[in-house]
């Protein structure tokens, strides 16, 4: 059993390390010079070691399944893998399609801050409540996952669109919401950095506060900024929080979760401008001269496909299944829970997405932009909606 | 009608844009897809005549060029978007949590999320999915999917249906893909034109004019999956009726049997017993995790009994029953019976069944029992007469006791805590005594009382509560879902291809179009030509900056 859990973490680590060379070979590719439109040696040795690092990942899932008993799909850390999980193998199949190598050096590291976020939510393997106890829970869970993974490779592409094209001689909205979009990244980025500092540090605080008239304790595996509300500190020597956290924040351990995304803000802060700095120009405007062989038409279709083909997958997994499992669960098909609202959002959304690439002028840009919007939809439901909305699906 | 004959001969209806069978575009209708502007021709729906687009004088015309504007589905699908993630910002009224301060939304939202709280629940956002507004949105939907795939599927099918091979020459430069190539030898020709079916592309040849085409069927698909969105739409209005669909819920303690509502009394469902689980903390794989989480449930299942009624019952005498099935209702596992499911949706544990009690001397240190006493709590009788000669009669019982602003009420009319004011009257004496008992409270008022009551013994049982339901709908919205995925499987992961190779003097015109994955039809185009000297098509794309 514990040999079993052993070998399931190596294999999602060594999956990690291959995932993290392999970007690098997809970044070397980018200086390699194509003879006759062969494929460089860098772009091969890249694709080899992805697949290798998916298959390493496959036998972590498996592994860890036979270890549980149940398909590791069951809380954050383990759905958040997968997706991870799913992203690589949604790269790999558009690479297949369109043999660009540049969408690696985006997509991968992508995966890695996912995997890396993931892995920093509690690792246990947990029982099943009975409601999850159903075969449609990784028949729901895949689908949705591997649909959500596919429409982010839109994004993806659409990234590298936006870094390519946008204009950075000089500074202007969209060079900012580029780097709007590109912090965010750091954030997460920063988030697993502050976790595992602390983790390392092991760093507990545990403070005492009311909730609806029951007494809360909460565990702060960071150094509280914001403390709870009217909460009474338990640890010794542990850090004085500088302010409480709003009283309107309700959901289950609010205030702890809040104290750590401004922990993940003020990291991803710090590494921003540190790269700012070494680099002395907008993260965008240092990426973009890499980009300039990539042609700019054929990320936007890219784009385009992996809508294309990721839409009747996330309709199939998140909608259609969604729906037979709650209605077998639950005794409804449809109940207007958070989590189930935002899969309709999301769809919402990439159904206008479509809708709108038939229209003259939201070609290009346009369509990139929005393709960050969805993918912006996607984490939120994945993230925030577990952390802040409260309800059925809240099982981190 | 003002028909329109092109120079091919051809007769179009009014308002074409480009010809149908020969692809001229039509002057005096360029502007409609915006062609006058471009080089390009809009290809989309081939350019074929739109009612929308051609017809803009009646009410009626107005408001079918409303509907059928894709900009207009766009703008309600996106409205209908930020509306629905408006209802996540605080918990719909269904969502209210049970230990919430109040579960009175007037409150509620106002206690608990201040003023934002209350704006949102006096705008109605508290049951927003349900509101005339939001149905009235999702309706509008409705209506545009409708008329939208009107308006565009029959002209394109007939569009696609009457095209020739034989194109006009403005109709192949102004496609995306373009090629024009001076001298090709009539081997090369045949060579394209047999490269073109290996790729299992339909070829049809008329004097040498070459369409070859694939995939065209991908063209229905947006319209197939409309109709399985029409499908779901019709199928929830279905679903706000009672004759489709009815939900109920049945509380059921153990041992009880009881009538199941909503089927006109010819149901009955008895709970044999009621069992919650919980993961064994000593199990090595979730050890960790129930030391971090706590104890985690393993399962809620309720061991029921299924009874018809055979014979209408008289009232006044027991219903003639027959049992009809007998199965462990659990979680994931719902019990199905003629067009009824019974859902495991709730309990509660340990409600009191009866209680015991005796009557003792005041001061008696021992408190030996002079006399007991059981009450059945779900039909307390209203006089209990003691062996030994006592008589306690029951003034007031709290099945659900607390105490409000000083005075006792009871929460619920479930025994839940019971409590009783009884009125003592020792044997032969009509002077009585009063008693307050509960659970862990004996309260004499005057305190001058000789005798006192205690508790003595209690039993306890579960409660399961059902879910019933009716749901004749489904199968609606199962076909729906089918074709809509059929549909946008369809459409997406097919896509139509058209080749056209048009003779011109010794040479060639090579022109494409798709309706996506131009990387994929500039490959084929690469592959048929690749052994003559044909060149290779152009992507003249004009980019949207």
């Amino acid at each position: 059993m514990d040999n079993l859990i052993d070998v399931s973490s190596t294999m999602l680590y060594t999956a990690f390390i291959l995932y993290l060379i392999a970007t690098c070979f997809f970044g070397a590719t980018i200086k390699e010079k194509k003879d006759n439109g062969k494929k460089g040696v860098a772009g091969k040795i890249a694709i080899t070691l992805t697949i290798i690092g998916f298959i390493a990942q496959i036998v972590y899932f498996i592994t860890r399944w036979m270890a549980s008993g149940h398909a590791p799909v069951s809380n954050l850390f383990e759905f958040m893998t997968f997706f991870g999980m799913g992203l690589v193998f949604a790269f790999i199949i558009i690479f297949f399609i369109y043999r660009l190598s540049v969408l690696g050096l985006f997509a991968l590291p992508i995966a890695l801050i996912v995997i890396a976020y993931a892995s920093m939510f509690p690792t246990e393997i947990s029982p099943l409540v009975p409601s999850l106890q159903s075969h449609w829970l990784y028949i729901h869970v895949t689908t949705v996952s591997l649909g959500e993974a596919i429409l982010s490779i839109s994004f993806v592409a659409g990234l590298i669109y936006l870094i390519r094209q946008i204009d950075q001689t000089v500074k202007s909205k969209r060079t900012t919401w580029l780097e709007v979009i590109l912090f965010s990244l750091f954030v997460f980025i920063g988030f697993s950095v502050i976790s595992a500092v602390f983790n390392v540090a092991d760093y507990h605080a545990q403070f005492e506060y009311e909730e609806n008239g029951n007494m809360l304790t909460t565990d702060y595996q960071l150094p509280a900024i914001a403390g709870p509300n009217d909460g009474k500190s338990l640890t010794e020597n542990a850090m004085k929080p500088l302010f409480e956290a709003p009283s309107w924040m309700h959901g289950a351990e609010a205030p702890r979760k809040f104290n750590t995304l401004i922990w993940s803000i003020l990291t991803g802060l710090v590494l921003y401008v540190l790269a700012r700095l070494i680099f002395r120009k907008r993260i965008g405007a240092a990426i973009q001269p890499l980009l300039l062989k990539v042609k700019p038409d054929l990320l936007d279709e890219i784009s385009y496909r992996a809508v294309a083909i990721g839409f009747p997958v996330f309709t199939l997994g998140g909608l259609i299944f969604a729906s037979i499992w709650a209605q077998i669960a639950w005794d409804r098909f449809w109940g207007w829970d958070p989590k189930e609202v935002w899969a309709l959002v999301t769809w919402f959304f990439y159904a206008a997405f479509l809708h709108l690439r038939l229209s003259r002028g939201w070609h290009g840009e346009k369509s990139a932009w929005l393709a960050a919007g969805g993918f912006a939809i996607i984490m939120f439901n994945l993230i925030a909606v577990n952390l802040i909305l409260a309800g059925l699906h809240s099982y981190a | 009608m003002n028909k329109i004959k092109c120079d091919c001969g051809h007769v179009n209806p009014e308002g074409t844009v480009l010809c149908e069978a020969c692809g001229k575009p039509i002057e005096e209708n360029q502007h409609i897809d915006g062609n006058d502007k471009r080089k390009l021709l809009n290809m989309r729906y081939d350019g074929s005549a739109r009612r929308s687009q051609t017809y803009n004088k009646s009410i009626v015309d107005k408001i079918w060029s409303f509907f059928s504007s894709v900009k207009v589905g766009v703008w309600l699908i996106v409205i209908a978007l930020l509306a629905s993630a408006i209802g996540t910002i605080f918990p719909q009224e269904m969502y209210i949590p049970a230990n919430a301060v109040s579960r009175d939304p007037a409150v509620y939202y106002e206690a608990t999320y201040g003023v934002f709280g209350q704006i949102y629940y006096q705008l109605g956002f508290h049951n927003l999915y349900s509101s005339w507004w939001y149905m009235i949105l999702i309706a509008l939907i409705g209506i545009s999917l409708v008329i939208c795939s009107i308006d565009r599927f029959v002209p394109l099918y007939k569009a696609l249906k009457k095209q020739k091979a034989k194109r006009h020459e403005s109709f192949l430069n102004r496609q995306r893909l373009y090629s024009e190539t001076e001298n090709v030898t009539d081997e090369e020709k045949d060579k394209i034109a047999d490269a073109l079916k290996k790729l299992r592309y339909n070829v049809r040849n008329e004097d040498g004019h070459i369409l070859a085409e694939k995939g065209r069927f991908s063209r229905w698909g947006p319209y197939v999956n409309h109709i399985g969105l029409i499908i779901v739409l019709i199928a929830a209005i279905l679903r706000m009726t009672p004759f489709m669909y009815l939900d109920d819920y049945v509380w059921v303690r153990e041992g009880q049997r009881t009538v199941i509502p909503s089927t006109d009394g010819k149901y009955y469902i008895e709970n044999k017993e009621f069992i919650l689980e919980t993961y064994d903390e000593n199990d090595e794989r979730f050890q960790k995790a129930i030391e971090k989480e706590g104890m985690v449930a393993k399962n809620f299942q309720t061991n029921a009994i299924i009874y018809k009624e055979t014979a209408p019952s008289v009232a006044g005498s027991e219903p003639e029953l027959k049992k009809i099935a007998e199965e462990q209702i659990k979680m994931n596992h719902p019990l199905k019976f003629d067009g009824y499911t019974l859902y495991q949706a709730g309990y509660q544990l340990n409600e009191f069944k009866s209680m015991t009690f005796k009557v003792h001397e005041t001061d008696d240190p021992d408190e030996k029992a002079l006399g007991t006493f059981t009450i059945d709590l779900t039909s307390p009788e209203s006089e209990y007469q003691l062996d030994n000669g006592f008589r306690v009669v029951v003034d007031q019982y709290y099945p659900d006791y607390s105490l409000e602003n000083g005075e006792p009420r009871s929460e619920s009319k479930y025994p839940k805590n019971p409590a009783f004011v009884f009125f003592v009257y020792p044997p032969k004496s009509d002077q009585a005594e009063v008693s307050f008992v509960g659970i862990g409270r004996n309260i004499d008022a005057t305190g001058e009382n000789q005798y006192k009551l205690g508790v003595e013994d209690f039993k306890l049982r579960d409660v399961s509560g059902l879910t019933v339901r009716k749901d004749y709908t489904l199968p609606f919205f199962i076909v729906g879902a089918i074709i809509f995925m059929l549909g946008v499987i369809q459409g997406m992961y097919w896509q139509h291809r058209r080749i056209w190779i048009h003779p011109k003097g010794n040479g060639l015109l090579v022109a494409a179009h798709t309706n996506k994955n131009w990387y994929g039809v500039k490959k084929d185009i690469e592959k048929v030509i690749s052994d003559t000297n044909v060149k290779m098509v152009v992507d003249q794309q004009e980019l949207d900056e």
